[in-house]
């Protein structure tokens, strides 16, 4: 069974057409790099897929299920354009409340797990209104690593992160791949994206460009895909 | 056969009452934050309790408060004071979750919607009821009302006129988060819809602080309040979904 499944989607921003009849698939182990240029649909996609908004056409299953289930969303980690803790919340009360909301057997220890991992246990009682954008970020990433989710959602997750977050975030998602997980982002630094991909989706003006494994000639040439499959293709 | 059927009526009640304590769990969880989130910026309870002090004052210069026809219509000032005042605690309400998109990192957490809209409904509850407890002492004092005659018979109107308050707020709250103008749609679409509520609080309260007896008039606007509550929270949490995911 596919750990996400996209069928026939359809979205409508008024009459303007987001996605056009657009179907991905993740296996369980596997990590999509969702690529396109801007408003080609990515984030909209990553969006309904995560259960944020509803598609007018079409079907998502994550593991089998829809993704508003609770169960499901059980399964899921999304890290999105916002970093989604609170500013006047310390960084141990961001990941126990989160810890709570997900029903986590002991949410403070999973927290302090997290925090160390993540390298902020020595600011862990330090409001997230005073952190620097890089602490911010790698609490976001603490945030979506938290419950252990089996799929993850990560809308240009590389944007913005200083170097220390980026090895974090890249040494996360590799143990998270090692142990089966499956990984979904869409992102516009297609080096370190490609790097971990293990499959590739390119996204045109809503539509479904190219969708496949990930080959040697796109990591040698980040710009490969969209050369080949993208607008930029010679006629 | 005969060993396993009754065992599985009592299973199921565990998994019903687990998911009952779950439910509860989440509202307080939510709750929690809110209060604790407001309780460290104080922003909302302090423009809101400053705001109630300053329209207090000002109809204070309007009326004069030994005339009687000041008392009569007292019900009805502090019910004005009240909802707008606690417009300004329920326009934060959602509006908390937009900076860092918290809106999402919520709606993605396994909780109902209605688990995140009653969190959010008691946090707001509590913090417009402190704001009205601590306004009621002054509106007495301005307006010569002896409001603690019949305190456990006004405080239950304001607990039932509040939550008509707050349960409306809320969801408009959640409604109106993503458009520039929620500061002013906000009010412009939760004062329509409460004129049933606010017309029973204010009829009751009048009666109330005048010292007047409770009839079956008085009784009849309590059924109102009260049914206005129970509707209208039932279809917040039936709608909460649709408003939050669409």
């Amino acid at each position: 069974m596919s750990a996400v499944a996209v069928e026939g989607i359809w979205k409508f921003y008024g009459d303007y057409p987001a996605l056009r009849d657009v179907g991905i698939d993740a296996s369980p182990g596997s990590c999509l790099a969702l690529i396109g240029r801007n408003g080609a649909g990515k984030t909209t996609l990553l969006r309904i897929v995560a259960g944020f908004s509803r598609a007018q056409r079409g079907k998502i299953r994550i593991h089998g299920k829809e993704p508003r289930e609770a169960e499901t969303r059980r399964l899921m980690g999304f890290i999105g354009h916002g970093i989604s803790v609170y500013d006047e919340l310390s960084a141990l009360e961001n990941l126990i409340l989160f810890g709570k909301l997900y029903g986590l057997a002991d949410p403070r220890r999973s927290a302090l797990e997290w925090l160390e991992r993540t390298g902020l246990e020595r600011v862990r009682n330090g409001l997230v209104r005073e952190f620097s954008r890089g602490m911010r970020q790698r609490l976001a990433v603490a945030r979506a690593f938290l419950h252990e989710p089996s799929v993850l959602l990560l809308d240009e997750p590389f944007t913005a992160l200083d170097d220390r977050a980026i090895a974090v975030l890249q040494r996360l998602l590799r143990e998270a791949l090692a142990a089966g997980k499956t990984v979904v982002m869409s992102t516009h630094q297609l080096r370190e994206a490609l790097e971990l991909a293990s499959h590739v989706a390119l996204l045109t003006r809503g539509q479904l460009a190219f969708h496949g494994p990930r080959t040697p000639e796109m990591v040698e040439d980040p710009g490969y895909v969209y050369a080949r499959y993208g607008e930029d293709r010679p006629n | 056969m005969l060993d396993t059927e009754p065992l599985a009526q009592p299973k199921q009640q565990v998994g019903t009452a687990r998911a009952r304590t779950s439910f509860v769990r989440q509202v307080l969880v939510v709750a929690f934050k809110d209060l604790r989130a407001e309780l460290r910026t104080k922003e909302a309870i302090n423009a809101s309790f400053g705001f109630a002090l300053v329209i207090l004052l000002l109809f204070s210069f309007a009326f004069d408060p030994f005339q009687e026809t000041t008392r009569e219509i007292s019900g009805g000032l502090l019910w004005i004071v009240f909802a707008f005042a606690g417009t300004l605690v329920l326009n934060r309400s959602f509006a908390r979750e937009l900076p860092n998109d918290c809106l999402d990192a919520l709606i993605a957490a396994p909780l109902s919607g209605a688990a995140l809209f009653l969190g959010k409904a008691l946090a707001n509850y509590v913090l417009v009821l402190a704001v009205e407890l601590v306004s009621l002492p002054v509106f007495g004092i301005f307006y010569n009302v002896r409001w603690a005659s019949q305190f456990p018979e006004l405080f239950l109107v304001m607990l039932l006129g509040t939550w008509a308050l707050t349960i409306i707020g809320t969801i408009f709250s959640a409604l109106t988060v993503n458009i520039k103008l929620r500061e002013v749609m906000l009010p412009m679409l939760t004062y329509p819809i409460l004129v049933p509520a606010l017309m029973a609080s204010m009829r009751l309260t009048t009666t109330l602080v005048t010292g007047a007896p409770i009839d079956a008039d008085s009784m009849a606007w309590l059924k109102v309040l009260t049914g206005f509550d129970i509707i209208f929270t039932a279809v917040s949490l039936v709608l909460v979904e649709t408003v939050l995911v669409g």
